[in-house]
């Protein structure tokens, strides 16, 4: 390479595209910018796409006509003119008498005496096991009301002694009962109510040990290897898969601490949860899954709490604890509730280490305490969508529509609950 | 003495995290050792062969890591291009109306639980399949359906992330970029993403380690039984479906079946949890260039 | 790629000429405003910039230098919210007309800024990336070095071409700004401060890469700094803020006669330091 000491003339010049050529150059790389910039564009449209989708798929699914077929009609079970809703709990009884057979009246009986049983209870009995709506076929929304003449014609045809109604799968009735076999008759009300049940316990749990772990991470914890080792193990902890919890929840909650989760030590000897396979195992389990996220998103609430407020507060004498409690939390409190929310959006939803940790299958009572047996609206879903009749996909799309206004009030709930605390802040200082 | 108390309950809470992964450390491999030790497997044929079929003892994982392999390169080939093509088009690209817009969209996709996903997979992503394939092609069960709608599940993770990663990226940066008669396109994508690279590989490993240990979509829609096969339209059984299913099912303790899910789940913790290690050292890379 | 090779020569630009051109004059500008949202920084400035020579453009800090600067490549397109009122002509056509392509504005007049910012590419590829996506084609070695000599790096950075351009300093980082700048070979350098980060030695040497240079470009520099404003510039522009805070053009003319003789009151104080 030759090239002069000081080089003033411009020997590499000339090799630029300049003047009209340059603007064909620029104009060329523009055209290539625009396709790129529609391919990025196409990106984010295709996300839109996907929860458009998504939501379109679970609305079609939890709406549809259906073909009914009742073993008897309900009309055939008045009594005096009475219709069957309006019947007393003895009437409804002696329905069941006269329709069931004594084995299987045994049986009911020996599960639960119907002298216990409410009249609801016996009430859904009658439908189950009397009237036995069969839905012969179900049909999603779009098809139902494009093809609604085709529909019924080949109802007429096929199934002459059927009825072809309209169901909204997600109804009053379906958040009200409990969880039947027959898909007609199957509700969310069990799951609904485990579902809770584990997350209050799961809050319970980990919000103090997360506001703690944070507080001590933040405040207390010198620099040192230990708690160095904390945080960074706080953090892999994130990212652990949420069914290795399961596992973890299954050989420790289930099976070694299982006098306490069965709830045996405490004096509650329920027969039918003789195992760790409870609402309590669940919630330990689950705590455990949210407590890094909670642990990460307080640390980074307290350490938005500006120092001069905690300068203020030791000029004013008061000790390490009291300046914490009286103004470091109240003012990071938002940010922490914000936090806790996200996790238990996390916990709602989460299904894998559930299954593993041993959420029943089928659970028609309602949980009622720590020690219960369980199954929560997530695992609920998927044992429905792993059915393969369509009237149980009807029933899982209804069940995800209740799963996420959970979670979208949960969120909304949030954004009012951080809104509140943050104003009464402003309003003392 | 209150504070002291108070200090105490502190130091527990911070201790938990650790008895966390020391149990989580103790139970895998405890339960692993007696899987190992049962007589029945030996860790080469655990590691090396392709048929898991314990009703005939044989402990082969390939079948399954293979299925795990499948869905998770799916997911990545949906979720790597159309995450970092978000992420460009949010952080270079997007007017700050458009993003107010755009972004809750993301953080919705990113929240709904993955049960959801995997009902979606197998009611509408497998008879989009079908009806394009044909039905004789995709089975009902498939690695193609359930990889594709985890690739739509791990996009708003990869896309966020990136997204952090190149707003990080200085403004002088794109200023020096612009002023050197650079497009808008060649400033993203040859000054700013270059810039932005290990967050953005920190956001793709994540991704990864989250679509190894995604569980209810390959659960639902991949297959519920053990094959070893590279066709993505064919059932197969992944890591973390096997171990849903098998426990799901009414397991009883010490059976070669239980130990088996401790010995899966061991092998998964340590995939992910490297991966994830991986990660934060790139993260740490990229904040010691910009901060 | 044929189009480089075509050989419908044709020089002159394809915008219209709005008047007939100044040869010495390569930027004008008439009535420049230019807002950040409702505040405006830079009020009704209109300046003749001339080729071949050295401008500086002093005046109190805040007081719109760079603004006014960041106009003339039309920089500041890329601020959400600012907006420039008023035309600027290059080489006698409105670079701010609506079918103007900023991207062509910029490939013509190249910038340097206050703080060095290098891609985090290596030294080579940092010169050698304008060049390229500009559509050169020839010995990018070549140019490498000769943009680098030109910027008085050559000889600090020959072992290590390949190295991140991080691994330099302050300075070193500068002049590899300065380079990666004439490696586009633009027709106009404007130059925010080069020099506000650098040791006076550094200094020295980019003050006589100015010297150099200016031979085949023409500079535009701001410059806090008296004296080099004295010893580089062949013109100068002192602005200075009006009482709503907008720079306003006081003086402009010969760095001579602005330094020795001013014709303002207030030229004169901010040059013997009495300002403020
Ligand atoms: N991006 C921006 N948004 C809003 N206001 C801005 C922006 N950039 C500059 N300004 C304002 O415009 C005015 C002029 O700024 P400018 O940077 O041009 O001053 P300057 O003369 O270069 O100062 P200095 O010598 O300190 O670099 C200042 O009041 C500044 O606050
Ligand atoms: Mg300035």
């Amino acid at each position: 390479m030759s090239v002069s000491e000081r080089p003033s003339a411009l020997p590499v010049a000339c090799t630029l595209p300049k003047d009209h050529l340059l603007k064909r150059h620029i104009a060329m790389r523009h055209r290539v910018g625009r396709i790129w910039y529609f391919l990025f564009l196409l990106s984010t449209i295709v996300g839109i796409i996907a929860l458009t989708a998504l939501l379109y798929n679970i609305v079609n699914q939890s709406f549809g006509l259906v073909a009914v077929q009742n073993t008897v009609e309900p009309e055939t079970l008045t009594i005096n003119g009475v219709p069957l809703e309006e019947l007393t709990r003895e009437q409804l009884v002696s329905i069941l008498e006269q329709y069931v057979s004594k084995g299987v009246m045994r049986r009911l009986e020996s599960e639960i005496p119907f002298a216990m049983r409410s009249r609801d209870n016996i009430y859904q009995l009658v439908q189950e096991r009397v009237i036995r709506p069969e839905i012969l076929m179900s049909w999603q929304l779009v098809d139902s009301v494009f093809h609604r003449e085709e529909i019924a014609a080949f109802i007429v045809e096929n199934y002459p002694s059927a009825r072809l109604q309209f169901r909204a799968w997600l109804n009053p009735d379906f958040i009200r009962r409990p969880q039947s076999s027959v898909p007609a008759l199957a509700g969310v009300r069990t799951a609904i109510l485990g579902s809770l049940w584990v997350i209050s316990i799961t809050i319970l749990v980990a919000f103090p040990l997360g506001l703690g772990a944070a507080i001590y991470l933040e405040e207390y914890a010198s620099d040192n290897v230990v708690n160095r080792i904390i945080q960074t193990n706080i953090n892999n902890l994130a990212g652990v898969p949420s069914i290795i919890y399961g596992i973890l929840g299954l050989a420790v909650f289930v099976r070694a601490l299982e006098p306490l989760t069965s709830g045996v030590i405490f004096g509650v000897n329920d027969p039918t949860t003789a195992n760790g396979r409870t609402v309590l195992s669940a919630s330990l389990t689950l705590a455990l899954l949210v407590l890094p996220l909670l642990i990460i998103n307080a640390q980074e609430a307290i350490r938005a709490v500006p120092r001069s407020l905690r300068e203020g507060s030791y000029a004013l004498g008061a000790t390490k604890w009291e300046t914490i409690w009286h103004h470091v939390l109240p003012s990071a409190m938002p940010g922490v509730l914000t936090g806790t929310i996200l996790a238990i959006s996390r916990a709602i939803g989460e299904t894998a280490p559930l299954v593993v940790v041993g959420a029943s299958t089928f659970v028609s009572l309602d949980p009622n305490g720590p020690f219960s047996k369980f199954t929560t609206l997530p695992v609920q879903i998927y044992q429905w969508t792993s059915r393969p009749q369509d009237q149980f996909r009807n029933l899982a799309g209804a069940a995800i529509l209740v799963l996420l206004f959970l979670l979208l009030s949960l969120n909304a709930g949030a954004v009012l609950l951080r809104n509140r605390y943050s104003r009464r802040i402003q309003g003392i200082s | 003495m209150g504070e002291s108390v108070i200090q105490g309950f502190l130091l527990f809470s911070g201790a938990i995290s650790i008895l966390t992964t020391l149990g989580i450390v103790f139970v895998l491999g405890r339960e692993s050792w007696l899987f190992f030790g049962s007589g029945q497997v030996d860790l080469r044929e655990f590691l090396t062969t392709t048929v898991w079929q314990p009703a005939i003892d044989r402990f082969g994982i390939l079948p399954l890591v293979n299925a795990t392999f499948m869905t998770t390169t799916i997911a990545m080939l949906v979720a790597i291009p159309l995450g970092l093509s978000v992420a460009i088009y949010l952080s270079e690209y997007a007017s700050a109306r458009a993003r107010s817009l755009l972004k809750p969209i993301l953080e919705v996709l990113a929240g709904i639980p993955t049960v959801v996903y995997g009902y979606f997979a197998l009611t509408f992503m497998t008879p989009l399949l079908r009806s394009i394939f044909g039905r004789d092609v995709v089975q009902i069960y498939n690695t193609a359906s359930a990889g594709i709608v985890m690739g739509i599940l791990i996009l708003p993770l990869i896309s966020s992330m990136s997204e952090d990663a190149l707003s990080a990226v200085p403004r002088s940066l794109r200023e020096a970029s612009y002023a050197l008669g650079a497009t808008k396109l060649e400033t993203a994508v040859q000054v700013v993403v270059p810039a932005a690279l290990s967050g953005i590989t920190a956001a793709f490993i994540v991704g990864i380690s989250r679509a190894i240990g995604e569980t209810m979509i390959v659960a639902i829609a991949a297959g519920a039984g053990p094959a070893f096969t590279f066709n993505p339209f064919k059932a197969a059984e992944t890591m973390t479906g096997h171990i849903v299913r098998i426990s799901g099912g009414d397991l009883s303790y010490d059976s070669i079946d239980y130990n088996s899910i401790f010995a899966i789940g061991l092998l998964l913790f340590f995939i992910t949890l490297t991966l994830n290690v991986i990660s934060r050292w790139f993260v740490q890379r990229f904040r010691e260039v910009y901060e | 790629m044929t189009i480089f090779t075509d050989t419908m020569a044709n020089s002159s630009l394809s915008l219209p000429i709005m008047e007939p051109r100044d040869a010495d004059c390569v930027i004008e500008a008439r009535g420049v405003n230019v807002y950040y949202g409702d505040f405006r920084a830079v009020k009704d400035i209109t300046i003749k910039i001339q080729r071949r020579k050295i401008t500086a453009i002093i005046g109190p800090s805040g007081c719109g230098k760079s603004t006014l600067l960041r106009t003339f490549n039309r920089m500041n397109d890329l601020i959400p919210g600012s907006c420039v009122e008023g035309e600027v002509f290059f080489e006698g056509c409105n670079i701010y007309d609506r079918d103007v392509d900023p991207v062509e504005v910029r490939r013509r007049i190249g910038m340097v800024f206050q703080k060095p910012n290098p891609f985090p590419k290596s030294i080579y590829e940092n010169v050698a990336w304008g060049a390229r996506i500009n559509g050169f084609r020839g010995d990018m070695d070549a140019l490498v070095e000769q943009s680098l000599r030109q910027a008085a790096l050559w000889d600090e950075v020959k072992d290590h071409l390949r190295a991140s351009a991080l691994t330099l300093s302050g300075g070193q980082q500068q002049r590899l700004c300065i380079a990666r700048a004439i490696a586009i070979q633009p027709e106009v350098i404007l130059m925010d401060e080069p020099a506000s980060a650098l040791d006076p030695i550094a200094t020295l040497k980019i003050e006589d890469l100015m010297r150099e240079l200016v031979r085949d470009y023409t500079i535009i520099i701001v410059t806090h700094n008296m004296q080099e404003a004295a010893r580089v510039s062949d013109y100068t522009a002192f602005l200075m803020m009006d009482k709503d805070r907008a720079g306003m053009l006081v003086e402009y003319g010969p760095t001579d006669q602005v330094f020795t003789t001013p014709r303002d009151k207030r030229t004169e104080d901010y040059i013997t330091g009495r300002f403020g």
